[in-house]
């Protein structure tokens, strides 16, 4: 089974996929991490104005196979986070990298993205 | 034509499927749908806190005895067929277990005092010695409510051991493999919990254990045979590893059935376990009702158990650890009495535990003795081995003891799970452990006969054969056809009267 993994993106080990744009990251899980989960039901995420930390937990997915912890790409304050994703948790596995966004974070250390991994090598992990 | 009438102009018969009758697409109502009556309240209370009417059912006695004895059909337990639950141990209850519990002798206050229930006690004290030897361990408590409390008792004992030496530690290590409720009695005891990936061939990998322990190591917590049914063989390089740190070695006794008098986890090393009553010992599986998960520690942790605990007056012994006040200056005679361990980490439960439950374990461990208890253990490893040479699944992890699990491959665990209830049987644990792709974890234990089994290994083998349409429209013999668990889970009814909602 073949996964989408959007070039533009950059990801983390842990299946979750950051998009920058004007200092700004989008967050969210990837497609292979929809599917190996199955029928999201619950998404639990920070407050606006809560701290994230690359490669610490900021968040609890739940689908009906398992409970999972949600780690951040990068670092930073949260700006918005996807309200949608409380009543509409099936918008992660319709749309992961759209519509089942999760966080929008100031980013707080441009280095940071040098951590993550390329789309090839993201893959890569999940071949 | 209406749906209930025939081409022959005669009305369509109900069909009674398996409990519930139904008729074209209508179901049997529910009970509170049949016959209901309003019911004015009028009572003594404020208005604002009763309601002015109520709707009652009002069936007669044969719809009533008739809708009870439904639901009974509409269940599904081992005494209805084999329940092969992987790790769940689903052995049959023996009734001559509940007959004892039921004795009026058996019901005894808990505030009675020691002396005027000493054939309580001396029960108690008999129940822990069974336990200890078969544990092979130096003293046990009885008063922990389920398996999953005597693992937080055992995981505070652990602690408890560790701060009386003064020495603050922070993790346990837990095996990627272990039971959910592992990792949750170590955190909730408040430590940080280590994850233990396991080696390529199922079982610790002894390199990844020395680089997970440390001196923070409070325990690591182990099964064994573990989750897929194999016996740790390094286990005594593993407890030294663990002791070398300062660590304790803490045994799960989820897998005790496949070792009862084959072996034993104190022999092993290990230093703190808990016994599931209703696994091993045949008292029945919750459903959240009274359970019982007694914990066995070396004697050197005797004086950390939970208070009140049970001691013969005579075998007091210096090492006991006890502080050597009786727990009720009333009790002046007789040979059992409670006291509290010297260093105890309190109470877990009410009382003494859940009484009628320990007494029904130990009904069954007096009634197969010795050697029925190492009979039970050496059947419950054979069916498991049989019922896997007759499958046509692949069992990737070998040899096992008394459950294996077999992968289901290119189908959806699930799926066969659910086909398997077409079948007549009950499927295995699916999707775990997840070591094992497509996971069918299946425990027949000791109570099926070979016909059973063979008729179990015929409904595996069935459910390989069908195809996914099939298997994903399954089941369809079954009173509740298949489960939407997604909306389940987003939108929880819990209760009748929410169906009203929608």
């Amino acid at each position: 089974m073949s996964f989408d993994v959007p070039d533009d993106l950059r990801y983390l080990e842990s299946h979750e996929w950051v998009r920058v744009d004007d200092g700004t990251a989008r967050i969210g899980i990837t497609d292979f991490a929809q599917d190996e989960l199955g029928d999201i039901v619950f998404v639990e995420l920070p407050e606006v104005g809560d701290e994230v930390t690359q490669e610490e937990d900021f968040g609890v997915i739940e689908s009906i196979k398992a409970v999972s912890d949600l780690y951040a790409p990068v670092s930073g304050e949260v700006l918005d986070h996807n309200e949608d994703l409380f009543d509409e948790p099936e918008l992660v596995n319709d749309d992961p990298f759209g519509e089942g966004w999760m966080l929008e974070v100031e980013l707080s250390d441009e280095g940071e993205l040098d951590d993550l991994l390329g789309p090839e090598a993201y893959d890569d992990q999940i071949e | 034509m209406s749906d209930d009438e025939r081409a022959d102009g005669g009305r369509r018969p109900a069909t009674y499927d398996q409990a519930r009758w139904t008729r074209g697409d209508e179901y049997e109502p529910l009970l509170s749908e049949k016959h209901g009556e309003r019911v004015e309240v009028d009572g003594p209370l404020p208005d604002d806190l009763t309601r002015d009417e109520l709707e009652l059912p009002g069936p007669s006695e044969p719809e009533l005895a008739r809708h009870y004895t439904r639901l009974s059909q509409m269940n599904y337990g081992v005494e209805s067929g084999p329940y092969p639950l992987g790790s769940c141990t689903m052995k049959y209850n023996p009734k001559f277990t509940e007959d004892v519990a039921a004795l009026p002798s058996a019901a005894v206050h808990p505030d009675r005092v020691d002396e005027r229930a000493q054939g309580i006690l001396a029960a108690m004290a008999r129940l822990q010695d069974y336990l200890g030897r078969i544990g092979g361990m130096g003293a046990v408590s009885l008063q922990p409510p389920a398996g999953a409390a005597g693992e937080f008792t055992g995981i505070l004992v652990a602690r408890a051991y560790h701060e009386h030496r003064g020495d603050e530690r922070s993790e346990i290590v837990v095996p990627d493999t272990a039971h959910g409720t592992n990792f949750a009695s170590a955190a909730m005891a408040g430590y940080d919990v280590v994850e233990l990936p396991s080696g390529e061939d199922g079982r610790v990998d002894l390199d990844a254990l020395e680089a997970a322990v440390s001196e923070e190591t409070a325990a690591l917590m182990l099964t064994n045979p573990n989750t897929l049914g194999l016996f740790e063989r390094d286990i005594e390089e593993i407890a030294h590893v663990v002791h070398d740190a300062g660590g304790l070695l803490y045994y799960d006794g989820a897998n005790l059935n496949a070792l009862l008098g084959q072996a034993r986890p104190g022999d092993m090393g290990f230093d703190v376990m808990h016994f599931n009553l209703h696994k091993t010992f045949a008292t029945p599986h919750g459903g959240g009702g009274p359970g019982a998960g007694p914990v066995g520690v070396r004697e050197e942790l005797a004086e950390f158990l939970p208070t009140p605990h049970v001691r013969e007056r005579e075998a007091r012994s210096a090492s006991d650890g006890a502080s050597g006040e009786r727990s009720d200056p009333r009790a002046g005679g007789g040979e059992y009495e409670f006291y509290e361990p010297e260093h105890t980490v309190g109470k877990v439960h009410g009382f003494h535990g859940n009484w009628l439950v320990l007494v029904k374990a130990l009904a069954y461990i007096a009634r197969l003795g010795d050697e029925g208890l190492a009979d039970a253990s050496a059947k419950a490893v054979l069916n498991a081995n049989y019922l896997a040479s007759q499958i046509d699944y692949e069992v990737p992890h070998g040899p096992f003891h008394h459950e294996f699990v077999a992968s289901a491959g290119d189908q959806d665990a699930a799926a066969v799970a659910k086909r398997m209830l077409d079948y007549g049987v009950h499927p295995p644990t699916t999707k775990w452990p997840e070591i094992v792709d497509e996971a069918l974890m299946t425990e027949p234990t000791e109570v099926e006969n070979k016909q059973t089994l063979d008729d179990l290994a015929a409904a595996f083998d069935a459910a390989r054969r069908d195809d996914d349409e099939t298997l994903e429209s399954a089941p369809n013999r079954t009173t509740v056809r298949r489960i939407d668990q997604a909306s389940a889970a987003r939108n929880p009814r819990l209760s009748w009267q929410a169906l009203d909602e929608e």
